[in-house]
């Protein structure tokens, strides 16, 4: 390859990827529950339902779509990769091992947390992405947009549904409490006047970002919203 | 040697070589003091073995002073044992109490196979070394020091990496068995000071290239390594090695 040797295959250059890939669906995922967060309103989702109807047909959203879930695969697939040649390293395990008194359990979990984010992707995208783009939604709502809000009120009458999202919200904070300020440091972004700054955004961005993210089926779960 | 009051269980790995299968192996020992280093223990321990006529447990050990970085010992589930900063040779029976039952292991590492016992290979290390921890010149008078200023931070930071003994210890107590922060704190001594500047993006690139090839895993930042480092090595070498890197690869010119 011209130049670049094997920037990306070696162990730095694969944690480069994975830091690259987890920065941008941490963008995303403000994106996202930002215009998620708009039922809040109480409109009966008409707000929401225009930023849904955007995000569906705005050309530069759709091309980023794809991206999204190139990302996403990449993020995944390296994971897995990762995951197993770390395995690898360490044939023959310890008999006593004390993980605890030197890092955090989640920081150890993150290919655990990342499966059970994936689990719950599936059944997510099959909720809503797969019904607002392929099955079609059902109803539209007073300004002649597709009601998406209707979809997700009937879905979230399910407690079943609505723990697995809890669930899933709890994986992603602690996914989140690890993977933010990791993905600055394996980028080389250490800095004494901005690791403080970095490590406190991360912990808030992880627990209101998931917080938010849980109210959601929470509030229509128990009737909080109409 | 001195004895005291201390009577302990060890569950202490023997393995005869890198060919066969090992196994924890009980042992008692009695009227250990509490004064004694883990491995003055160790050698009371050896003692017992020899005069019963059994094989003495092989492990590395040389300057006992915390210099070296040969005493490996996975101690209950930590390299050099519960105390923070210190190996084991200067972990003491007083971090212990009477009756404990301990548990001792040799790293564990593809990149480290077993040698005996809980003595590991650790010729990884120095082939990570050899491939580019180094500043070539030319032989002769070295130049005035003060021809050369280095600003005092810049100095600190260098010999805080340069503190780093090898023990293996990093490599050890990551769940991925990576050799970050070692290959950091190298990389980092020379990378801070002006005599390191010429080879800078070349040295990172060939021995983080030789670190792959010698099987140790992929860093997740999960810190337990600068968490039992004995000399403290910060993750900030990670960080400043990933910066290199990038810099090398995608900067530099220089291909290797
Ligand atoms: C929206 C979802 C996700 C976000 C925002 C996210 C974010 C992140 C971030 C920021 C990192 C740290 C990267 C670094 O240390 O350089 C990370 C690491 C990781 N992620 Fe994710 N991730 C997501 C989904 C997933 C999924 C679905 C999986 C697995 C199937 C996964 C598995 C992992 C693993 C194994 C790591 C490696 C741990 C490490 O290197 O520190 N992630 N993720
Ligand atoms: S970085 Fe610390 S733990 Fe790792 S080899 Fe050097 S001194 Fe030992
Ligand atoms: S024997 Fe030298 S550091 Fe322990």
């Amino acid at each position: 390859m011209s130049g670049f040797g094997n920037a990306f295959s070696s162990s730095i250059g694969k944690k480069f990827i994975m830091g690259i890939t987890g920065l941008f669906l941490i963008l995303f995922l403000i994106v996202h529950c930002g215009i998620n967060a708009l039922i809040f309103l109480d409109d009966d989702g008409l707000k929401f339902n225009i930023g849904a109807h955007f995000m569906a047909t705005n050309w530069i959203i759709r091309a980023g779509e794809y991206v999204l879930f190139i990302g996403l695969l990449v993020h995944i697939f390296q994971a897995l990769r990762l995951t197993l040649q770390n395995q690898k390293a360490r044939p023959v395990k310890y008999a006593v091992n004390d993980g605890k008194a030197n890092s955090k359990w989640y920081s150890r979990s993150m290919g655990l947390l990342g499966t059970l984010l994936l689990i719950f992707l599936v059944v997510h995208l099959k909720d809503f992405w797969v019904v607002s783009r392929f099955t079609g939604i059902p109803t539209v709502d007073v300004n002649g947009h597709e009601n998406l809000y209707g979809v997700m009120k009937v879905k979230f009458q399910d407690p079943v549904r609505v723990g697995v999202y809890i669930l899933a919200m709890i994986s992603l904070c602690y996914h989140l409490l690890h993977g933010f300020a990791s993905a600055f440091q394996t980028m080389g972004w250490n800095h004494s006047k901005y690791n403080g700054i970095i490590k406190n955004v991360g912990v808030w961005y992880s627990i209101i970002i998931s917080l938010l993210f849980a109210a959601m089926p929470i509030a229509v779960y128990a009737g909080l919203i109409k | 040697m001195s004895t005291g009051n201390m009577n302990l269980t060890l569950k202490v790995w023997r393995q005869k070589n890198n060919k066969t299968a090992g196994a924890l192996v009980d042992y008692k020992v009695t009227d250990i003091s509490p004064d004694m280093s883990f491995l003055e223990m160790f050698d009371v321990l050896n003692e017992q073995l020899i005069n019963k006529g059994e094989e003495p447990v092989v492990f590395d050990h040389d300057c006992r002073e915390g210099i070296c970085g040969m005493c490996s010992m996975f101690i209950n589930g930590r390299p050099h044992g519960p105390k923070d900063l210190v190996t084991t040779c200067q972990l003491h029976m007083r971090s212990f109490k009477d009756g404990d039952t301990i548990v001792v292991e040799p790293w564990r590492a593809a990149a480290f196979p077993v040698v005996k016992d809980l003595a590991v290979d650790r010729s990884a290390f120095d082939r990570v070394i050899a491939a580019g921890g180094f500043i070539s010149v030319n032989t002769g008078n070295a130049q005035d020091a003060n021809s050369l200023p280095i600003p005092k931070m810049q100095a600190d930071a260098a010999f805080e990496a340069a503190a780093c003994i090898g023990c293996g210890a990093c490599v050890a107590t990551c769940k991925n068995a990576s050799a970050m922060l070692f290959v950091s704190a190298k990389i980092s001594q020379l990378a801070l000071l002006p005599q390191g500047q010429p080879e800078r993006y070349r040295r990172v690139q060939s021995m983080v290239a030789q670190m792959d090839s010698e099987g140790f895993g992929n860093c997740t930042n999960t810190g337990a390594c600068e968490a039992e480092c004995p000399k403290g090595i910060s993750l900030e070498n990670i960080a400043r090695m990933n910066r290199d890197f990038a810099s090398a690869k995608f900067i530099s010119e220089e291909t290797v």
